[in-house]
């Protein structure tokens, strides 16, 4: 286990050191970004929109005192999109899409010879392949996490005004109420952080690949496993640390 | 020239190359052969740095590729091209952009020299105008050709080639022997084949090394090949019932 974190640590240093140049990066990255993030959104969308809805229906459907006001269902919905849902349950679902691909795609590259190609030339491989993917993630997650957390808010807001459980006026009060800007900084420096874990573990286990397409299956399966792993841990450590 | 001395490699404790010394010379198309998995690619892989050998060295007309670090090897490594097993094909890209490859990085050129150069290679390996195709879309034998005119695009002074005739028909095989053999003429390239077929063996071989389980057992070419008698040897070249019958005939 501490020779693969060493190894892994090894491998980030990799990526840093015998660098392309500027403008080889600038077209990857490009490609990446649309690779990482663009392609992304959808299932990010429909995620975010669904999950929001339920935490609405949900929150009502279990807050039935009269005492406690409408519009905390809301608030409700608002503090578990920004705070969870945004970040750490869209990223669990990215290790899934993202670090699979991400994964597959170097293990094939690897097993193919790709990778011995690119190192004849003389070409850092995991540089000038998974930088490009690391920044992209870094710089896509928490544009994703914002369209998440407005999807959020907003999924819940058709739910609750839609099957009539919270009127819109309600639900903006709710919303409003008490905010504090800095869960979405909070949500967005998750992102910044997932990101990273997943686009260098995932990188990781497939550069790491041996064999032939068997070998392949199990590196993305792995893949996605220690990248929802290190998501959770990296999710409880910030919550200490940021709240 | 290319000098290998004294290379040993193991993995996990298992000795897969050991002691092998060898001279490759300009001009000449040599061959490394042997039954698989007796480490002929890792003493390609440890030729071209990409496995480190645990001991030996490799040199190219004189100098040491071992020392040193990779941004001194960047000089020898422009003059080499390779031809993986596979091709190695970037999947990713075009066959045009493929070959084109090397030339975007590792050269300053502009953008129509470098098509001129891509369109040159590519005819040379008989592939005009089959440029704008994904790797995906195109056969084995044709992937090869389009390995190789990558592997030839920066003019290189040492070619490589891991068994560039495997998982091809007969006949295909036989001419992307003659068309490495050709260039290695042509550019008066250092070329260095790892083969296990004996077609290419007769046909190709100006020098044959033989490795069996790691070791050198033997040095020739293709004329000596035949008459020689190391059992190791004969075993490999005459597993084939034509060759075997020829040789009880005469
Ligand atoms: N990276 C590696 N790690 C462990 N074993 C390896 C590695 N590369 C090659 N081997 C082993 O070395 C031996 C020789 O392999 P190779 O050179 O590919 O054979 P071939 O002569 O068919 O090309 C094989 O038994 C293979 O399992
Ligand atoms: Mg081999």
């Amino acid at each position: 286990m501490l020779s693969v974190i060493g190894r892994y640590l090894i491998f980030l240093g990799k990526l840093f050191t015998r660098r392309e140049s500027l403008k080889v990066y600038w077209e990857r990255f490009i490609d990446e970004c649309i690779g990482i993030g663009v392609s992304s959104v959808f299932i990010v969308a429909i995620v975010a929109v669904f999950i929001g809805a339920v935490v609405c229906v949900q929150t009502r459907a279990n807050l039935v005192s009269p005492v406690i006001p409408i519009y905390v269902v809301s608030n409700i919905v608002r503090d578990m999109t920004l705070l969870e849902l945004s970040s750490t349950f869209m990223c669990v679902v990215l290790a899934g899409k993202v670090g699979s691909n991400i994964a597959g795609e170097l293990g094939t590259m690897k097993i193919t010879e790709q990778i011995d190609a690119l190192e004849v030339m003389g070409i850092n491989s995991a540089s000038y392949l998974v930088l490009p993917k690391l920044l992209a993630a870094v710089f896509t997650f928490p544009l994703l996490a914002i369209i998440s957390g407005f999807l959020g808010i907003l999924g819940g807001y058709l739910a609750g005004t839609l099957s009539g459980i919270i009127t819109p006026e309600d639900y903006i009060y709710g919303i409003r109420y008490s905010f504090i800007p800095f869960n979405v900084f909070i949500s967005i420096i998750k992102a910044v952080v997932f990101g990273f874990l997943i686009s260098t573990i995932s990188a990781f286990q497939g550069y790491n690949t041996r064999g032939g397409a068997l070998e392949v299956g199990q590196a993305s399966t792995s893949a996605v496993t220690n990248s929802c792993i290190a998501v959770l841990i990296a999710d409880y450590l910030l919550a200490e640390l940021l709240t | 020239m290319i000098e290998i001395k004294n290379i040993s490699k193991s993995f996990n404790g298992r000795q897969v190359l050991d002691n092998v010394s060898g001279v490759f010379k300009k001009g000449e198309t040599s061959l490394v052969i042997g039954a698989s998995g007796t480490g002929k690619s890792v003493l390609l892989k440890c030729m071209l740095d990409l496995v480190r050998p645990e001991a030996g060295t490799t040199l190219y007309d004189g100098r040491d590729f071992y020392v040193g670090d990779e941004e001194d090897k960047k000089d020898i490594r422009r003059e080499m091209g390779v031809l993986f097993q596979g091709g190695a094909l970037f999947d990713s890209k075009t066959v045009h952009e493929n070959v084109q490859f090397p030339l975007d990085m590792l050269t300053k050129m502009g953008e129509g020299e470098k098509k001129d150069r891509v369109e040159f290679c590519l005819q040379r390996v008989g592939l005009e105008g089959t440029g704008g195709r994904m790797p995906s879309e195109i056969s084995g034998g044709m992937k090869k050709r389009v390995g190789i005119a990558r592997a030839i695009v920066m003019n290189p002074k040492y070619l490589f080639c891991d068994e560039p005739n495997s998982g091809l028909d007969p006949l295909t095989s036989i001419k992307i022997d003659e068309l490495i053999k050709e260039i290695t003429d042509e550019f008066d390239i250092t070329t260095v084949v790892i083969t296990h077929d004996m077609n290419s063996v007769l046909s190709i071989g100006d020098k044959i090394m033989f490795l069996h389980k790691g070791k050198k057992l033997w040095e020739g070419n293709s004329q000596t090949i035949m008459g020689d008698t190391v059992p190791e040897l004969e075993e490999f070249v005459f597993c084939n019932k034509a060759l075997s019958l020829m040789r009880a005939g005469k």
